[in-house]
């Protein structure tokens, strides 16, 4: 975590409030499952916290993303209220989508959550047409499409890749590159010899990153976000990571090489990130305990809130198919 | 044609994915030019998401059972290819939402291809997909659009309600020079039952009365069923006499069984887990009145879900999955005409 140059020490602690809060998020997650509590079903982001939290602390509130199914990270990092989205997992009424859409589909405008898609590859065209909107207003604001390793196989990732350099659309498109695909193996799928070799045939840029490494991560998302918002065009970001608990929560991996994971989980981005910070200077390990015990504090409430809020009406089901409501 | 002896041994169930499991080994050891292609379905990646294609790779090799890239198009335009040619390929698309990704291929390829080349070529294609409600994975994870293929001409669609018709019917539909959308239920695969006769085929377009009644004809299908039968044995506690028929062939559908009690029963209800306005319900309905107008004792009812997308919130998708208690209202209002009559 050597590459510079180091940003501002409050984007530094921001990416480590991101991180720890999605890691958290996480834990509390498993456990409500495992609970019974809140029953859901849970593609774990753990050990894939860094790359979202370096892509948001350049984006500001108004920009938007689209993302996938397992993306609660990515939702966290832009800064979706906690209550809200833990009120959409339980399925209340409360959440973001009234319980319509649940952990597969949250959508929060509000903090540029815009899509959520449970559809590999359908991240990307979406996004791009975000973009193209902050194109013709001439707004400034850029749009983020995140999505996985083996969603780069499906025609819709060629077919978006191309629009946007074609349109040099403000987009950046985010490839959180785990190397499983559900059970299957990147080499045995996918023929480039790194994903980012792909932007090469679409005319942009393809940078392949440590997306395990804030600091790496945070570089390569900066300038990607800058020359979006310049008009420069769009940027395919390869970021190299790992998922540690399988495709969906309950998977018993038996299709990866239990040292793999191991090796991963070691090598954990949060706590290292964590010691860094305290032996570079940047916080006191009192300091981050204290937004530890903070960030645990308000998952918990949002949690308790969630599972105490009302269900939605079945009248509901009448509701936001179209404008107007179906009569009964 | 087969019989049931009181003598035999009492058989050992077997579950919804290994009767499917069977048809594959059964079909694919019987003929070189079956293959099997799709997401995950190779033992390395655990035999398929649930397990139906496990041990296909071991045993026929890793070109005859192969898992592909996320590419549903690519997956469903090479197994057409491979067809024309010969080939006997069964394409697994794991959930029927995503065979929207791939419907150029099956709407304007695979259904058509016969009938534009005037019979030159044909597609000999199973796309086994599975999909339902019931486990709250929301919008996108669990729609039936049996009637959108249905409704394309050039496509078969089947949907198996018992691990024994499954295997039957998987069978026929590998055997069938055309294009077969075999859907599977998802809650489905976690059911048991009576073991499948060894190579034993159900003939694609016949339908199977489940149990026979007199007063009203229910056509089920899939997921349906068992909630049918359900109802009919409330019902049948009342007096009503309930007779119980499982599609198994969504398209073409089996007219002749259908119409042939409904012309003894006088009324009919069809449930189907799909959302009901414009669904297989509708078609069949429509043939019904079209066909026994004058013997009708009252006006076919159609159980379905609510015109809406499928719902997270667990008591939002109680409400918006039909069973029982819905199938038993619309027998019930089907004879409340019986007054009129
Ligand atoms: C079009 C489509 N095909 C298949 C699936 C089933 N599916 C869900 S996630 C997934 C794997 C995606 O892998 P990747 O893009 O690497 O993302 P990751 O899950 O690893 O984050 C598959 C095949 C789907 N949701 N959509
Ligand atoms: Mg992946």
């Amino acid at each position: 975590m050597n590459s510079a140059p180091t940003p501002d020490r409050a984007i530094l602690v921001d990416m480590y409030r991101k991180m720890t809060t999605i890691k958290q998020n996480d834990e509390k997650s498993r456990a409500i499952i495992l609970s019974g509590k809140i029953p859901m079903v849970y593609y774990s982001p753990r050990g894939q916290e860094c790359i979202p939290a370096a892509v948001s602390v350049n984006l500001t509130p108004e920009d938007n993303i689209c993302t996938i199914y397992r993306g609660t990270h990515d939702m966290i990092a832009k800064g979706v209220p906690l209550k809200d989205l833990w009120a959409e997992l339980a399925g209340r009424a409360t959440g973001t989508c009234k319980g319509k859409g649940g952990p597969m589909h949250i959508t929060h405008p509000a903090s540029g959550v815009l899509v959520t898609t449970g559809i590999v590859g359908s991240s990307l065209p979406i996004a791009n047409g975000v973009a193209l909107a902050s194109q013709i207003r001439g707004d400034k604001r850029v749009a983020v499409a995140y999505f996985g390793d083996a969603a780069s196989n499906i025609g819709a990732f060629h077919e978006a890749l191309n629009m946007a350099a074609v349109w040099k659309l403000p987009v950046i498109f985010v490839c959180q590159n785990n190397l499983y695909g559900e059970h299957t193996k990147y080499e045995k799928t996918t023929a480039a010899r790194q994903i980012a070799d792909r932007g090469a045939a679409y005319s942009m840029p393809g940078i392949r990153v440590d997306g395990n490494d804030p600091i790496a991560m945070y570089n390569v998302a900066k300038t990607a976000i800058d020359r979006a918002r310049a008009g420069e065009g769009p940027t395919l970001i390869e970021a190299m990571t790992f998922r540690f608990y399988g495709h969906v929560f309950g998977d018993a991996d038996k299709y990866m090489d239990p040292g793999e994971k191991k090796a991963a989980m070691a090598a954990d981005p949060v706590p290292r990130y964590r010691q860094w910070l305290i032996d570079n200077g940047h916080i006191t390990a009192g300091e981050l305990e204290t937004m530890e015990q903070q960030i645990d504090a308000e998952l918990t409430e949002a949690i308790e809130a969630a599972i105490a809020a009302p269900w939605p009406e079945v009248s509901e089901l009448r509701k936001d198919v179209f404008a107007e409501e179906i009569a009964a | 044609m087969t019989t049931e002896t009181a003598s035999k041994p009492a058989v050992k169930k077997v579950g919804m994915i290994q009767a499917l499991n069977m048809a594959l080994h059964e079909a694919m050891s019987k003929d070189d030019s079956v293959i099997v292609i799709g997401e995950d379905v190779a033992d390395p990646e655990e035999g398929g998401i649930v397990g139906v294609t496990k041990g296909l790779s071991t045993a026929y090799g890793d070109l005859r059972c192969r898992s592909t890239p996320i590419s549903e198009q690519a997956i469903v335009g090479a197994a057409i290819g491979a067809a024309i040619m010969g080939m006997k390929p069964i394409a697994e698309i794991m959930l029927m939402n995503f065979t929207t990704v791939a419907m150029d291929m099956i709407v304007n390829h695979a259904a058509k291809l016969r009938f534009m080349s005037g019979g030159q070529t044909n597609v000999p294609l199973v796309i086994r997909t599975a999909t339902g409600a019931g486990l709250s994975v929301g919008g996108q994870h669990a729609d039936y659009y049996e009637a959108w293929f249905a409704h394309t001409p050039g496509i078969k669609v089947v949907m198996a309600s018992t691990p024994a018709d499954a295997y039957g019917l998987l069978l026929s539909a590998i055997d069938d020079p055309d294009p077969v959308i075999f859907v599977e239920n998802t809650l489905l695969y976690f059911t048991q039952g009576e073991p499948p006769e060894p190579g034993k085929r159900i003939p694609l377009g016949l339908a199977k009365v489940v149990k026979p009644g007199s007063d009203v004809t229910l056509v089920c299908y899939g997921s349906h069923v068992a909630p049918s039968l359900a109802a009919a044995g409330k019902l049948e506690a009342d007096g009503i006499s309930v007779e119980v028929i499982d599609l198994r062939t969504i398209s073409p559908w089996d007219k002749k069984t259908v119409l042939a009690s409904v012309a003894k029963t006088g009324r009919a209800v069809i449930t189907h887990e799909a959302v009901k306005p414009f669904g297989v319900g509708a078609e069949i309905s429509s043939v019904i009145h079209e066909e026994l107008f004058d013997q009708l004792k009252g006006p076919v009812q159609r159980v379905g879900a609510p015109y809406c997308p499928v719902p997270y919130s667990k008591p939002l998708e109680v409400a918006f999955m039909q069973g029982a208690d819905a199938i038993e209202a619309a027998v019930r209002k089907t004879l409340q005409a019986r007054a009129v009559a």
